[in-house]
């Protein structure tokens, strides 16, 4: 088994950043967390991140992996015995993936085009967003995760944004629980795991959080 | 004998990069052309959320996304592998193949549609995108993957070929030898591979059909992926 300096370049706010902080405890893999100044970029960041300058970045014996996906897919490949987060089937591997793909696609960027944008941009972004999440809860259906039975690949790049969801919901003028009921259910068996709960941050916190940056001009 | 059939467009890099995958891993298949300004009832069936090709077909499974169809040919034929054995070799592959997907459009879109400001703008871009390919992504290595091509060289493949026609359009040279002479040399050794040779675009078509739709393109490239 290979020998566990892990250190991660995190930001509590970030959604990436806690796939990989829920990928790491599911595997009950202890790490160092560093936490990033990302208004003033450490030189470690820089260093070890230089083409995005983005967290999560997990050094793992020194060495970086970036992107947060191929991150959650390094950890489950090193560390295959213990929870697996990936099927070994290669068409259930790839339509998990295409599932992860999505949320990659559809979420953050239109996200922040409801926080950030003026006007009719906000509600463009709002029923785009509302659309992206009914398209997830149609493809759950009537399973309990993703995958079905057991906690998963989608299921990690999904649920962090549970804890933005009252941020969308507050400034967009929407529910999210009214639209997409199963969603929200299916957010809240999930946060009942220990790797979520502890690595979620108060949707309150978030939002006032975020909302500061904005207003400061540093959220764009 | 594989049940295969690729649907997708010869005029897209996308749909280059798996018949490069297969034809690598020396797997037959049928190749259906899809007309995107007129998709076919089967395409919109087997990419229901994106209606886009490339779409591979696998004993009537259909797999979608060109980087999801890579690691999908990867894992189910592992002969001439495209991935390393070693997991942190696999995460820089796959990283930079993630750049690559996140890269291409924007090249496309800004460099070659846009005018003005906003072109000069999307050159700027440009080559940044090709000063991180030189300078962290292909280092002092011959290939992205290494001394063999690799799952980054195939998604990265379409600037061996497809950005110097669009240069020539446009007449604006972004990969300059002198600039990136490593990413230079990295675009001919990738087209000297049989492989690769044997299955390129016809470049007199890739021109004239780009000089032509030129206008349209912007309908054509939302709707490939």
């Amino acid at each position: 088994m290979a020998s566990n300096e892990l250190v991660l370049l995190d930001h509590w706010v970030s959604p990436f950043a806690m796939r990989v902080r829920i990928t790491l405890d599911e595997k009950g893999l202890p790490d160092e967390s560093k936490h990033q100044n990302l208004q003033e970029k450490s030189p470690l960041l820089l260093q070890m991140n230089p083409i995005h300058k983005q967290v999560p970045v997990l050094i793992h014996n020194g060495k970086p992996i970036n992107e947060s996906l191929v991150v959650v897919q390094y950890i489950d490949e090193v560390w295959y015995d213990r929870s697996p987060l990936l099927p070994s089937d290669p068409y259930q591997r790839a339509s998990m993936r295409f599932w992860a793909d999505y949320v990659d696609k559809k979420i953050y960027d239109t996200g922040k085009k409801i926080i950030v944008g003026k006007g009719e941009e906000v509600e463009t972004a709002k029923h785009e967003l509302i659309a992206s999440l009914r398209t997830l809860e149609l493809e759950l259906g009537e399973k309990p995760y993703f995958a079905g039975h057991t906690f998963g690949y989608v299921d990690v790049s999904l649920i962090p944004f549970y804890s933005w969801f009252y941020l969308y919901e507050k400034i967009g003028k929407f529910n999210v629980e009214l639209e997409c009921p199963k969603l929200v259910k299916w957010a809240k068996r999930c946060i009942l795991k220990e790797s979520i709960f502890k690595n979620l941050p108060d949707q309150l916190k978030v939002y006032d959080y975020i909302v500061e940056l904005k207003n400061a001009g540093k959220y764009k | 004998m594989e049940d295969l059939k690729l649907h997708g467009s010869i005029f897209s890099p996308f749909t280059w990069r798996v018949i490069w995958a297969l034809k690598l891993k020396g797997l037959n298949f049928e190749f259906i052309q899809e007309d995107m300004t007129n998709k076919s009832d089967l395409l919109l069936k087997y990419n229901p959320v994106y209606k886009k090709i490339p779409v591979l077909v696998h004993g009537g499974k259909p797999i979608v996304e060109s980087s999801i169809i890579l690691e999908y040919i990867e894992e189910t034929w592992p002969q001439n592998p495209l991935l390393p054995v070693d997991p942190y070799e696999k995460a820089v592959a796959r990283f930079w193949s993630k750049f690559a997907d996140d890269k291409i459009l924007t090249l496309y879109y800004g460099f070659f549609m846009k005018v003005g400001e906003e072109q000069e703008k999307a050159v700027q871009e440009g080559l940044e995108i090709l000063r991180n390919l030189e300078e962290h992504g292909l280092g002092d290595k011959k290939f992205f993957g290494g001394e063999t091509i690799g799952l980054a060289d195939v998604g990265l493949g379409w600037i061996a070929y497809w950005l110097n026609v669009l240069e020539e359009i446009v007449g604006i040279k972004l990969l300059e030898e002198s600039k990136f002479p490593r990413l230079f040399e990295w675009t001919n050794n990738f087209k000297e591979i049989s492989i690769i040779k044997e299955n390129l675009p016809d470049r007199d078509e890739m021109m004239a059909f780009l000089k032509s739709r030129y206008d349209g393109l912007r309908v054509f490239f939302s709707h490939v992926g």
